[in-house]
C-alpha cells in the first residue's frame, strides 16, 4: 500500500502527515509514506485544497486534517 | 441578554464603579457576544460547506460565459474556504481546468475578503446592515477587479506551464450523513476558534481601553471628517495586517464609536482581509510582479473607492 500526503507544507499539511503515520503503526500494515510537495505533482491528482490524502493512486479526501480513526478507515477500504 | 448578564455582574457583584467598571464591563460583553456569534456564524458556514468545496466549484465554473464566470466565482468565494496556503494549487487548478485568468482572480480576490471569521466578526459588532454593505461591496470589487484583470490579457505572467486537463471535469463528492457534517463542521468551528479567541480578547481589550480612555476628538480629528486622506491611509494600513481579522475589527468598532466614518472603517477592514502581503510573497512563486502589481492595485483603488464613495453618501 502507498500512502501520499500532498500539500506544499502548510500546518494542516504536517498535521496529517503526523496522523497518517500513526494510523499506519496502529494498523500494523506494511504501508510506503510519502509526503508529496511538488506543486506540478499535486496539480496531476487534481487537488486544489491541500492536504490531500491520495491511498493508491486514488484521492480519497482534500483540504482536511483528518483523525487517526478516519484514516484506518480509508486504509481498510 | 448578555448585556443585562455582564452588566448585573461587573457593577452588582463585583461593585465597581466609574471609568474601571465601564471599560471591563465593555470588554466582558462584547468578548462574550462576539466569541458566541463566531462560533455560531463558523459552525453555520463549515455546515454548509460540506456541500461544497473547491473542486466542485472549479468543475461547476468551467467552460461557463464570462458574466457567469466572475459572478459566479465571486459568489463561491463567500461560501468555500480559503487560506493564503492553498493559494497556488488553487490558482493553478482553476487555469488547468480552462477558467479563464479574470474569473479566477474573481474568486481570488472574493473568497479571502468574505471568509466566514470576517462576516462573523462584522455581523457581531456592527450588525447586519453593515455587514451586507460588507459583502455586496465586496462582491463588486471581486467582479470587476477580476474582470478588468481578465481584460488586461495578462495570461502570459503566469509564470509556470500548466498543461489544461481535457474533457469536462467531473467533481467528486464524497456522501455524507447529516451527523457526520454537523460533527466535520463542529471540529472546524472548535479549530477556527481556538486560533484566533485570543485576538477577540486582545482586540477587544485594547479597544475598551481607547472606549475609556482616547478622548473623542483626537480619534475624530484623525480618521473623521477632518482627514481627507484617512481612506487611502486606512486602506495602506490594513495590508499587513492580514492574519488578525478578528482582532483588528473589534479595534475599528470602537474608532468608529469615536467619529470614524464609517466608509473609512469599511475600506480598512477590506484592506485587511483582501490585501494580505504573506498571500502576495506566495502568488509570487507562479505568477510576475506585474500581475501582483496590478492585483494590489486594481483592488486597492477599488476599496479606495468603495471608502469615498461610503463617506460621501451617508
Amino acid at each position: 500500500m502507498k500512502i501520499e500526503v500532498l500539500g506544499t507544507g502548510c500546518t494542516k499539511c504536517m498535521q496529517l502527515e503526523a496522523v497518517v503515520k500513526e494510523a499506519v503503526a496502529k494498523s500494523g500494515k506494511f504501508a510506503q509514506i510519502e509526503k508529496v510537495d511538488d506543486i506540478v505533482k499535486i496539480m496531476e491528482y487534481q487537488v486544489m485544497s491541500t492536504p490531500g490524502l491520495v491511498i493508491d493512486g486514488k484521492v480519497l479526501s482534500t483540504g482536511k486534517v483528518l483523525s487517526v480513526d478516519e484514516v484506518l478507515e480509508l486504509m481498510n477500504k | 441578554m448578555w448585556y443585562e448578564l455582564s452588566k448585573e455582574f461587573i457593577y452588582s457583584t463585583l461593585g465597581l464603579e466609574g471609568k474601571l467598571a465601564d471599560a471591563i464591563h465593555f470588554f466582558v460583553y462584547d468578548t462574550l457576544k462576539i466569541w458566541f456569534l463566531l462560533l455560531t456564524i463558523i459552525f453555520a458556514v463549515s455546515f454548509l460547506r460540506t456541500w461544497v468545496n473547491t473542486e466542485y466549484v472549479r468543475a461547476h465554473l468551467q467552460g461557463k460565459s464570462s458574466f457567469y464566470g466572475h459572478v459566479g466565482a465571486s459568489l463561491f468565494g463567500i461560501i468555500t474556504p480559503f487560506c493564503s496556503c492553498s493559494a497556488i494549487p488553487l490558482f493553478l487548478g482553476f487555469i488547468q481546468a480552462r477558467i479563464p485568468i479574470g474569473v479566477t482572480f474573481s474568486y481570488l480576490i472574493s473568497a479571502p475578503m468574505n471568509n466566514e471569521i470576517a462576516i462573523a466578526m462584522l455581523f457581531g459588532i456592527f450588525g447586519w446592515k453593515v455587514t451586507s454593505i460588507y459583502i455586496v461591496f465586496g462582491l463588486s470589487v471581486a467582479i470587476v477587479g477580476g474582470w478588468i484583470i481578465g481584460k488586461l490579457g495578462m495570461e502570459k505572467e503566469i509564470l509556470m506551464d500548466v498543461k489544461p486537463i481535457e474533457g469536462e471535469l467531473e467533481a467528486t463528492l464524497v456522501k455524507l450523513t447529516l451527523k457526520q457534517r454537523a460533527k466535520e463542521a463542529w471540529n472546524y468551528s472548535v479549530d477556527i476558534f481556538k486560533k484566533i479567541y485570543i485576538y477577540v480578547m486582545i482586540g477587544v481589550g485594547v479597544g475598551a481601553w481607547i472606549h475609556g480612555y482616547i478622548p473623542t476628538d483626537f480619534i475624530a480629528r484623525y480618521t473623521g471628517e477632518g482627514n481627507p486622506f484617512a481612506v487611502i491611509i486606512a486602506v495602506l494600513m490594513g495590508i499587513p495586517m492580514y492574519s488578525n481579522a478578528a482582532g483588528v475589527m473589534p479595534l475599528v468598532e470602537v474608532l468608529t464609536s469615536k467619529g470614524m466614518l464609517l466608509g473609512t472603517a469599511l475600506s480598512f477592514m477590506m484592506a485587511v482581509t483582501a490585501l494580505s502581503l504573506p498571500e502576495a510573497l506566495i502568488l509570487k512563486k507562479i505568477i510576475s510582479l506585474k500581475l501582483i502589481g496590478l492585483f494590489f492595485a486594481i483592488v486597492g483603488s477599488g476599496i479606495i473607492t468603495i471608502g469615498y464613495l461610503f463617506n460621501f453618501i451617508l
